[in-house]
């Protein structure tokens, strides 16, 4: 069978079937139980245009606009699940969520288990996130931080058009409650992809570059930003492995241990804040697994803990630049 | 017809500078007629109370449904000259009626606000009198020997049940417990009312509708004691059932987080277009959380077949409904969301009932929304963790426990009936807790569940974290088997 890729953007704005949306229209065409419920996600077609063209294709029952209640919709996303839909809530922006984070926290992750298995909640959370261009602090949150600790959902990160498509198709045959986090900034992304029908596996992190000298783990816009520090350490001479760890929870401590084992130095370059990140947990993680494989002690770059502020170059230095990578690598190979 | 033409002659002078209505009123010209005749002053947007001479209520005066409803009464009496004259003026932004995307506003240069309260009170719906007898012109909807019978059984049963099991958790069997006294109408009435392929999303304090669709005694206690059997695997706290196979959605102790539940089902429902519906039931403290507001109104947007059951019993813990909210009670809140709503007696079994069928039907046929506010009272403390006589008084809680007891009432009449006796009473009571009693002997001697369950249903599989942290507890408890207790399996 011939292979015949096409070239599609992760989200390009006013066109039709961008990555995600064209996995998520995929979904619920091959399974009538699949819907979509959020603000804006009909006739609109979503405030980045992932859900553009579903409604006309599916119905007005099938990609459900709703009210501004967000703690409300995923409510009702979550009960719909128990009686047998598939639903895709999307958060308009990953922050309108916090509002959503008692369904989240109290029934989405809980109900499987309270329920002793009677009820199973195979819920998509999904929605643009992370630090923008100049959105202001309340539109620039990184929710992977605070959903972490939540048991019963998985998370994960989509950064690559191939990834995002992948990603959400698995998200939503998954049985189990899955936040899917997109990032604002990587919609406009260009990439070949398969015709065929393929799937992420949820738990997996993925190679980016091989290398020998560091293991650089990253996910989401960062995956970018350590990209082009990585081309920038590459001419000084270094060899670093970069790592798209894809899954946040739980994290694919397999890939990463290898990973480890055979650099001996890591480096983790978020998004999240200082405090109480990913990078936070990933780094207890590592240290507590493989501690023994370590020359150098883990090393975290993450975004300052402030609220991102709305000027453009402070917003810049809020977030890790690829800079501060290389200075990292730097410090970490001596 | 005279007050039609005084009036309507102030209320040209005064709208001279305000052209739109006449001509709006030459549009809706063919049919007034009767209208003036019936005096049917009726105002759409201001209470009834008011002394405002103008008619409001005009309907869609542009499309082909206003030829049926009420208009200006007076315009056909009108001079035609007068009319002409402002007719030619063109219709500019002192149009009468306004058409925002909101909504249609028609206007008015009276300052007045919509009251707080309405002169009125709800009406409340009832059947039976406090003497359990028929109120006369009452109607209802007829209900058999049998099932009065067996709602009758269960009611009491439900009673025994709390009064068991309430004393169980004093004497330190069970940890935790919830009655209903007071609300047995609510319960059962409701369930008997619903079929069984209805979903049931409860708050805690609805456990007769899980007995009426078939839980046994046996399984409430296994629930309450967290054995071996209980289907929730001991993983919540006593009172918190949840049974698929009886569309019962397991309790989750947070406040009103189900009724946004029950409008995805009921949305599902619509989707799958079954002959059924979705009910949660809620207190009065649950109707201040931001999500019954929200699933209200998204019922009423997703025209959802989802029954909204209130339990209004009057507390809230130790809030009183007065430091709860302001407004009439619940039912009135439907309206605002565009949901049509009725006040119940809740304890009152045939009222109940015949609401929660009539709501059903038009649920599931219109699908609309439909709330329902059942007023009752909490005759238990909140939960085995209060003691209500700290906030009311005691001889209040005596009183509706005797004089308003929803099961004596009904009792009164199926006994009227010929369908009780004081024989079966007996018979009935004794026998029920003589089970009740053998189900919780059962229930304290059945094995807890075992350590593995602790990690399972977390997610579908165990992931590898998960794995990893049972492989540590067991070894931790290889290592202390003095400090395990002995009667949870591993």
């Amino acid at each position: 069978m011939q292979l015949q890729p096409k070239l599609i953007a992760l989200q390009l704005l006013h066109l039709r079937n961008p990555a995600l949306g064209e996995g998520l229209e995929e979904e619920m065409e091959r399974d009538p139980r699949v819907c979509v419920m959020g603000e804006d996600v009909g006739h609109y077609g979503g405030s980045y245009k992932v859900t553009k063209g579903l409604a006309t294709k599916f119905g007005d029952l099938r990609v459900l606009d709703t009210p501004i209640a967000e703690n409300s919709f995923t409510g009702m996303g979550i009960g719909a699940a128990m009686t047998g839909l598939r639903p895709v809530v999307e958060g308009m922006n990953m922050g309108f969520l916090l509002l959503a984070f008692n369904q989240i926290s109290n029934n989405c992750g809980m109900l499987h288990y309270t329920s002793g298995g009677q009820f199973t909640i195979p819920i998509v959370i999904r929605g643009p996130g992370g630090v923008g261009r100049q959105l202001g602090a309340e539109h620039s949150q990184r929710l992977e931080s605070y959903f972490q600790s939540i048991p019963g959902i998985q998370m994960v990160a989509c950064s690559t058009p191939y990834n995002a498509k992948g990603l959400m198709k698995a998200a939503i045959r998954s049985e189990n409650p899955v936040i899917l986090f997109e990032h604002v900034l990587l919609y406009n992304l260009k990439e070949r992809i398969p015709d065929e029908d393929y799937i992420c596996n949820l738990e997996e992190a993925e190679l980016v570059r091989p290398g020998e000298d560091i293991t650089i783990l990253t996910y989401s816009r960062m995956r970018y930003h350590v990209m082009q520090a990585a081309k920038t350490l590459v001419n000084k001479g270094y060899d670093p492995e970069v790592i798209d760890i894809r899954s946040l929870k739980p994290f694919d401590l397999y890939t990463i241990g290898n990973s480890v084992k055979k650099t001996h130095r890591v480096l983790i370059v978020e998004e999240c804040m200082r405090t109480g990140g990913i990078g936070a947990s990933l780094t207890a993680a590592i240290t507590e697994n493989f501690h023994d494989y370590l020359d150098a002690p883990v090393m975290c770059l993450s975004s300052q803990d402030v609220p991102t502020p709305y000027a453009g170059t402070l917003e810049e230095w809020t977030v890790v630049q690829p800079a501060q990578i290389v200075t990292a690598v730097e410090q970490l190979c001596q | 017809m005279t007050f039609c033409l005084k009036n309507s002659r102030n209320i040209i002078s005064k709208l001279k500078p305000k052209v739109g209505l006449l001509s709006l009123m030459k549009q809706s010209s063919d049919c007034c007629y009767s209208s003036c005749l019936n005096h049917s002053n009726h105002c759409n947007f201001l209470p009834v109370t008011a002394t405002s001479p103008f008619v409001k209520q005009l309907k869609n005066p542009d499309s082909n449904s206003h030829k049926k409803g009420r208009f200006f009464v007076f315009e056909r009496f009108e001079s035609t000259t007068a009319e002409k004259q402002i007719a030619s003026v063109p219709n500019g932004e002192d149009n009468q009626v306004l058409n925002f995307p909101g909504g249609k506003v028609i206007f008015s240069p009276e300052m007045r606000f919509l009251s707080e309260s309405p002169s009125l009170h709800a009406h409340c719906y009832r059947v039976l009198d406090d003497n359990g007898q028929l109120i006369r012109h009452s109607n209802f909807i007829q209900v058999s020997e049998d099932i009065a019978v067996k709602m009758y059984s269960n009611m009491v049963t439900l009673q025994t049940l709390d009064t068991i099991f309430y004393e169980a958790q004093r004497q330190g069997r069970i940890s935790f417990y919830v009655t209903t006294i007071g609300e047995e109408a609510i319960n059962i009435a409701s369930a008997a009312a619903l079929t069984l392929d209805d979903f049931v999303f409860p708050q805690y304090r609805e456990p007769g509708v899980l007995l009426w669709r078939g839980f046994t005694l046996q399984e409430f206690a296994n629930q309450c004691f967290g054995n071996k059997a209980d289907y929730g695997k001991g993983r919540q706290m006593p009172i918190h059932y949840g049974s698929n196979k009886h569309k019962y959605f397991t309790v989750s102790s947070t406040i009103a987080t189900q009724i946004p539940h029950a409008v995805g089902a009921a949305y599902s429902l619509k989707m799958d277009k079954k002959d059924a519906c979705a009910v949660t039931y809620f207190g009065d403290g649950g109707t201040s959380e931001g999500d019954f507001h929200a699933a209200l109104n998204f019922a009423a947007v997703t025209e959802a077949p989802v029954i909204f059951i209130c339990r209004n019993n009057g507390w809230a813990i130790s809030t009183p409904t007065s430091d709860q909210f302001r407004s009439d009670g619940i039912a009135v809140r439907g309206q605002a969301y565009g949901v049509r709503s009725i006040r119940v007696d809740g304890n009152d079994v045939l009222a109940i009932y015949s609401a929660v069928h009539a709501a059903r039907k038009m649920a599931v046929n219109e699908h609309r929304p439909i709330l329902i506010e059942a007023v009752t009272y909490r005759v238990g403390h909140h939960s085995t963790s209060d003691d209500s006589t700290k906030y009311r008084p005691a001889d209040e809680i005596e009183w509706w426990r005797m004089a308003r007891d929803p099961v004596t009432r009904f009792r009164k009449w199926i006994e009227s009936n010929g369908w009780w006796s004081s024989e079966a009473e007996s018979q009935l009571r004794s026998s029920i807790r003589n089970q009740l009693l053998q189900a919780i002997q059962l229930a304290e001697k059945v094995e807890k569940p075992p350590v593995k369950d602790l990690f399972t249903d977390v997610y579908d599989d165990l992931p590898p974290n998960l794995r990893e942290q049972e492989k540590l507890l067991r070894e931790t408890i290889n290592r202390h088997p003095k400090d395990y207790p002995a009667d949870v399996p591993l």
